[in-house]
């Protein structure tokens, strides 16, 4: 690890995002009520925004002028002004909003409402509630496919991914995944659907065409006792090689070759890692480490973890804003 | 706190005719479960503060069965969950020969003899009999029977988990006070033998002998009546009927921490539960029940998850079927404690983390790190494949 002048550390924390080229990572601290914004170019804590209860789900619209945020515990999504960090208003969202995707049209937000088993579409325009739709227990993962007509939710209790065409706002297909699905994410040319389950330690892949299985991965991390590896978030590198797959209570990320679904390696970062957002220029990967509080930055191309920088609480939900 | 919700039932029910317009084509399943309880009458108590819940255990497989019905509707399975509850010296076998008649599964809550009975019918040969109630060695041991798995924990593994923790904490110096109950006599032999697994010392013991009401007295006699003691780092206390122990907290000679039945306890559920998603089914049972999740409650909905998981991965309600999948390597269930549970496949044991809590958090989760097994850390909690007796399983 680098060691910071002390100057650097003597500066006051910031108001404003810093003019420096690099972007910046959001990071939800889910017991602390907060985001702590880090700077990717310095590798630090830059500001802390107070935000609603419970802070889960973020993400950025396509110009990256608001961010939207789910604040499970008070029942809202809220939207924040990036620059100022200023709560603009807030958005219906159904109960307990736990992730969320932003349909690419920038203007339907598709929630996950945990305690409510139901799927929540919000026009963030209007900002009114377009359609619920029932899904499984303990809805959490949602994906939306890059062309915006298939949204994914997946169901934790259960072990679901349901299909939902989002023109009719129907369920189109039911398909079993193992225990406990987290998270799941559309591939850039649309073929796959990986969905993570965390208890069942595996990661599905399907073919969207056909909705029918295609792979399965499985973990194993010499040390670890096999039901602890658990994994979560996950990101495809943009090239559409590589998947960085966060494990949970096994602290480690997997790196997982797209093309064979072969595991590459892994590498051991914070306790409980659960989601992940690159930087700016993708070379660098950025997980929140729930149980030791931190954030590791982890260089791409060595597959190595550079740092740990501390954050608030509980830090879940990973955002790049450019 | 978890936060109490109240969901947006008109809107469910309306979205219910949309999600079951899209059910799948597939063989349509029908399962039926029976809850089987033996009503016993509760001993009397010091205190009335904490009466046990009439819906004990039931509560818990109703709410399992709304999550299972849940995903039973995009597979087109369907479950039945009958409650059958025989009055105190009622005729428990004859219920359950009735149930067995239209449904294989049982989901029963009763003493250890009439689990027995009720397991060696001839109706019962081939059914699946899950055990809610009873944490006695006796049917993970020489007494196990195929048909029989146990959802509840072994009352060992919570005597392993405690005894984990104080060991962990260098608290190994212990006394107890023990009831005047057999049950307490049974629990102090418990505690006694994890004690001795896991090197904790149980200095001294006590019998527990007060007939009058503690309530009133407890300052003045419990100080006393702990004096006796060696010194020691954490006093034990078998009372399994929670009777007396409450009044035994901080009313000790020494300043010292309390543990067992109260105080410091290994369980297989509570309330304080947070973590691992657990918050998500704390509030699911509080609106459904109207009051906390207890470790019977959550036995019974381990219970029909158990078959629910089974009947979703085998698209069957075949007892047999059900059974070789939930004792295959196959099966893991979801039990919002951390990791995934399995069945011990040589005495039916369901394999689970075993939380030790206080009244207000949870200490620790055992297995502790560093507690090693060669198979799997949960099994250093209660009796191991070496150590028991159990035939039936053929394994």
């Amino acid at each position: 690890m680098k060691k910071l002048p002390l100057l650097l550390a003597a500066l006051p924390l910031a108001a404003f995002p810093p003019a420096a080229s690099g972007g910046e990572i959001w990071i939800t601290n889910e017991k602390d009520d907060t985001i702590s914004v880090i700077d990717s170019e310095s590798l630090e804590v830059v500001r802390t925004i107070p935000t609603g209860e419970r802070p889960r789900g973020i993400t950025f619209n396509s110009d990256h002028s608001r961010v939207y945020l789910c604040a499970s515990d008070s029942d809202a999504v809220q939207v924040i002004d990036p620059s100022t960090g200023e709560i603009l208003h807030e958005l219906p969202s159904g109960e307990d909003p736990e992730q969320f995707v932003l349909a690419p049209d920038d203007r339907h937000l598709w929630i996950a409402n945990e305690d409510d088993a139901v799927t929540t579409v919000v026009d963030v325009d209007a900002r009114e509630v377009v359609a619920q739709i029932n899904v499984g227990i303990e809805p959490e993962g949602m994906a939306v496919s890059p062309d915006g007509r298939l949204v994914v939710t997946t169901s934790e209790t259960t072990n679901m991914a349901h299909w939902i065409d989002t023109a009719t706002k129907k369920i189109v297909a039911n398909t079993l995944v193992d225990g406990r699905p987290r998270h799941a994410k559309f591939t850039a040319d649309m073929a796959e659907l990986w969905v993570s389950s965390e208890i069942g330690g595996t990661v599905t892949v399907f073919d969207v065409g056909t909705k029918v299985e295609k792979a399965k991965i499985r973990f194993a991390i010499t040390g670890v006792k096999a039901d602890l590896v658990q994994p979560v978030g996950f990101e495809f590198t943009p090239d559409g090689t590589t998947a960085f797959i966060a494990l949970g209570p096994a602290n480690h990320v997997a790196i997982v070759d797209m093309k064979t679904f072969e595991v590459e390696g892994y590498i051991l970062v914070g306790r409980r890692v659960w989601h992940m957002a690159f930087s700016p220029d993708q070379k660098q990967l950025f997980t929140t480490n729930g149980v030791s509080g931190d954030v590791t930055v982890i260089d791409v191309a060595s597959r190595e973890a550079l740092k740990s920088i501390k954050v608030g609480r509980y830090p879940w939900g990973a955002a790049m804003r450019p | 706190m978890p936060k109490h919700r109240v969901g947006r039932t008109i809107f469910a029910c309306f979205l219910v005719a949309i999600v079951c317009a899209f059910r799948p084509a597939r063989a349509e399943v029908t399962v039926a479960v029976t809850y089987l309880r033996q009503e016993v009458k509760a001993p009397p108590v010091l205190s009335n503060l904490d009466p046990v819940p009439q819906d004990l255990g039931i509560a818990g497989a109703q709410l399992a069965l709304a999550d299972t019905a849940t995903t039973g509707r995009f597979l087109g399975h369907h479950y039945d969950l009958e409650v059958v509850s025989v009055e105190p010296g009622g005729d428990l076998a004859a219920a359950a020969r009735a149930a067995l008649a239209t449904s294989a599964i049982l989901i029963i809550e009763a003493p250890v003899e009439s689990i027995l009975t009720v397991a060696d019918l001839p109706e019962a040969v081939g059914a699946l009999i899950f055990n809610v109630a009873s944490g006695e060695r006796r049917l993970r041991d020489g007494d196990c029977r195929a048909n029989l798995l146990h959802t509840i924990p072994e009352d060992a593994m919570r005597a392993d988990a405690l005894m984990q923790v104080l060991r962990a904490r260098r608290w190994t110096r212990t006394a107890m006070i023990i009831g005047s109950r057999p049950e307490d006599e049974a629990f102090a032999g418990i505690l006694g033998a994890a004690a001795a697994k896991f090197g904790v010392e149980i200095l001294a013991e006590r019998r527990w002998s007060f007939d009058t009401d503690l309530r009133r007295v407890a300052s003045r006699e419990v100080p006393l009546f702990t004096q006796e003691l060696p010194d020691h780092d954490v006093l034990l206390v078998a009372d399994e009927a929670d009777d007396f122990a409450r009044y035994v907290a901080d009313n000790t000679w020494l300043p010292r921490p309390i543990a067992g039945s109260e105080g410091i306890r290994g369980v297989g559920w509570a309330p304080v539960l947070e973590q691992w998603g657990a918050v998500q089914l704390q509030n699911r049972f509080e609106i459904a029940a109207k009051r906390e999740m207890r470790a019977r409650d959550y036995a019974a909905w381990a219970a029909l998850r158990t078959v629910g998981e089974a009947v979703t991965r085998t698209n069957s309600a075949e007892p047999s079927k059900l059974r070789s999948y939930i004792l295959s390597g196959a099966f893991a269930l979801d039990g919002f404690k951390g990791r995934s549970l399995s069945y011990r496949r040589w005495n039916g044991q369901l394999r689970q983390p075993i939380p030790v809590v206080n009244a207000r958090a949870l200490v620790e989760l055992a297995p502790l790190d560093g507690y090693l097994h060669p198979e799997n850390d949960m099994d250093t909690l209660g009796l191991d494949r070496a150590e028991s007796a159990c035939k039936s399983f053929g394994d």
